[in-house]
């Protein structure tokens, strides 16, 4: 029979993640929906904590540890934040292409700073002309010398302004067909961050554009080989993207749930709890299946990808299904608690807002359907 | 050049923590009607909450001195996963004392159990107990702990001002105040949850709590008859549990400020708070 349970050192792993999401990151979370500004103590924390250092090998200063681990982590961080997750999520993108595909130089140079979150990273791909089609972005190179030198402007960068430790894809100004991806560090000039999005949710997770002017990139800086840099961006999008937004949602689905069944045994109507009506139990029940199924979805896919396997497919579905799995989760979350749910004291009036900022992140619905559809047709 | 001969001293430390039913799920605790006790399968169990102050106080001295911590707990197989928490947070040693004749015990069997498990790890300077189990709640552990092995012991410490070998200083509570208290070790301290704030399980600790191994010491390991531990062993019995529920009810009081009052003290008089 297949194991579907978590071993000893996982669930201890859960249980340090959820305290330390409850003790650190929950007193912020009141700041960062006010200010809608990231919270510096969180990442300070989340440091201290190496939530960063989780794949990251020991060798350069990280934990070593597996994508399910990771995948725990972000779930357990979500429940409580989901912009603090979404921050966690997007940093391991950074990480992950400078770990799969930098030199021996690369790895020493950035990896032990990440792992501690003295550095803090970022992916920049997306751009207004390609995001879930990244052979559409404009952003392009060309070589002077031994160096290359980027031009273009990258949106709805997550952790633009406070990322130092860029992965940034650019095309061939020459050749449309080639891409290169490079790490960029604050230390180096011709690139800034710009326009600063004000989004309705996922509050204190900083969204924005980045924007390079003849910035002078060293060959060294290179990830993978040259003109093959779209392999190196999607293969960290594919699996680790996908797979964090999997975590993203699964902790906002619990956390939907955990708020309604409180609300539903404490709020009396007819003389009983309403978690005694039948149609608040539909509800909670829907809840409940959406997340064991998510969990199962995800969770599989991230034992495939520890296992070395190609997991993105698989990541697809269960991105696909837990982020529209949230949505459900928090309209049906606001509904169960009535009025209270419209009031901002209530948590689940945040988890609405922050489920359909959730949707779109590493590619939307539609775009998971069209990669399952090719999956299926293949 | 200053001599070298300087003696070393390493203090060793016991911990001792329980398994109790997470108390954040406190409203899905239920009692057998018949065994009157917890029916556990349902709530998780965790480290009682006063035992990782007690822990909070070992690891922070370890940090500045010479110390061997031992985490020391009883329970089922399962609560072994408490120990190995205790291990991940830094304790050098975990043991689990665990045997079927262990179970029932009261507080009584319980502290002699975990006695004997002290005596058998050997030397030991500081004993360290969680002052009550968010369970039970009776605060007797500890210094019936102390009376099995004939030591000092200090309930309710609050703040540790001393570490000094062998004299410990420290701030026990009282009500409305503190007792200064010196004691010579070997000695018990059970403290409260103003003693410090306890860390949580770190990452790292958990990696290197894998190459540390629980021991399970079960009544031969201890040496002792199966009279004096578990249900066994313990004078007290449980004659009766009951679930309370709290009911709230709203009464608008209507008169003078005279005549409120009154009516307020025979009400009050009348359930018998005053």
């Amino acid at each position: 029979m297949i194991d579907f349970t978590f071993t000893e050192e996982q669930e201890m792993f859960r249980k340090a993640a959820r305290e330390f999401a409850e003790t650190k990151i929950a007193p912020r979370v009141a700041e960062m929906e006010e200010t809608g500004e990231v919270s510096d103590a969180v990442v300070k924390a989340m440091g201290e904590a190496e939530m960063m250092a989780i794949t990251i090998p020991e060798e350069y200063g990280g934990l070593g540890l597996g994508y399910t681990e990771r995948l725990i982590a972000i779930e357990e961080v979500s429940r409580v934040s989901v912009a603090a997750a979404m921050m966690l999520q997007v940093f391991a993108l950074g990480i992950e292409p400078i770990v799969k595909f930098g030199s021996e130089d690369l790895k020493k140079k950035y990896l032990p700073g990440l792992a501690t979150g003295e550095r803090l990273s970022t992916t920049a791909v997306t751009e207004a002309t390609g995001g879930s089609d990244p052979s559409g972005i404009r952003s392009s190179y060309k070589k002077d010398g031994d160096d290359f030198i980027l031009n273009g402007r990258k949106c709805f960068i997550t952790n633009s302004h406070i990322a130092d430790t860029v992965t940034v894809l650019a095309k061939d100004e020459d050749d449309p067909k080639a891409f290169c991806a490079f790490v960029l560090d604050k230390d180096m000039a011709g690139w800034k961050a710009t326009h600063k999005e004000h989004k309705f949710g996922m509050r204190g997770c900083n969204t924005g554009e980045l924007a390079f002017e003849n910035c002078r990139i060293p060959a060294s800086q290179m990830l993978g080989e040259e003109g093959k840099g779209l392999r190196v961006t999607m293969s960290a999008i594919g699996d680790v993207g996908r797979g964090g937004m999997v975590g993203v949602a699964l902790g906002l689905q619990a956390a939907c749930l955990e708020e309604s069944i409180k609300f539903a045994n404490e709020r009396i109507l007819y003389g009983k709890p309403i978690a005694a009506l039948q149609t608040i139990q539909n509800k909670l029940a829907d809840m409940k299946i959406d997340l064991e199924a998510g969990r199962l979805l995800g969770y599989r896919a991230a034992a495939m990808q520890d296992k070395g396997l190609r997991s993105s497919n698989e990541f697809a579905v269960a991105k696909y299904y837990t982020t529209e799995a949230c949505q459900r989760a928090a309209k049906m979350a606001v509904d169960i608690h009535g009025g209270y749910g419209c009031m901002e004291e209530y948590a689940v009036s945040r988890y609405l807002r922050d489920a359909y900022v959730v949707g779109p992140s590493a590619g939307t619905s539609d775009i998971m359907k069209v990669i399952i559809g090719r999956w299926a047709l293949s | 050049m200053r001599s070298q001969n300087r003696i070393h001293i390493m203090l060793n430390i016991v911990v001792c923590v329980k398994a109790v039913p997470d108390p954040k799920e406190a409203c899905n605790i239920k009692i057998d009607p018949a065994t009157k006790t917890l029916l556990r399968c349902d709530v998780p169990m965790v480290v009682n909450p006063l035992d990782k102050n007690a822990m909070e106080v070992a690891l922070q001295l370890k940090e500045k001195t010479d110390v061997r911590i031992t985490v020391l707990s009883m329970g089922p197989p399962e609560a072994g996963n408490i120990v190995k928490e205790g291990l991940a947070l830094g304790a050098d040693r975990g043991i689990l004392l665990s045997d079927p004749a262990f179970g029932g015990a009261d507080t009584f069997a319980t502290a002699f159990t975990l006695a004997k498990g002290i005596e058998k790890i050997g030397h030991h300077d500081v004993i360290l107990c969680g002052m009550a189990s968010s369970d039970g709640s009776t605060e007797w552990v500890g210094p019936q702990i102390a009376t099995f092995l004939k030591l000092p012991v200090v309930t309710m410490v609050k703040e540790i001002v001393k570490t000094d070998v062998p004299w410990w200083k420290v701030k026990a509570s009282i009500d409305n105040g503190y007792r200064l208290m010196q004691v010579k070790l070997p000695a018990v301290f059970t403290v409260t949850r103003e003693v410090n704030t306890p860390r949580t399980l770190s990452f790292s600790g958990i990696i290197k709590a894998r190459k540390k191994e629980i021991e399970q010491w079960g009544i031969d390991d201890l040496g002792v008859s199966s009279e004096s531990v578990g249900l066994k062993g313990s004078p007290t019995i449980v004659s009766q549990l009951k679930t309370t529920e709290g009911k709230r009810e709203v009464e608008f009081i209507k008169g003078t400020r005279a005549e409120k009052a009154e009516f307020l003290v025979q009400k009050l008089i009348g359930t018998g708070l005053l």
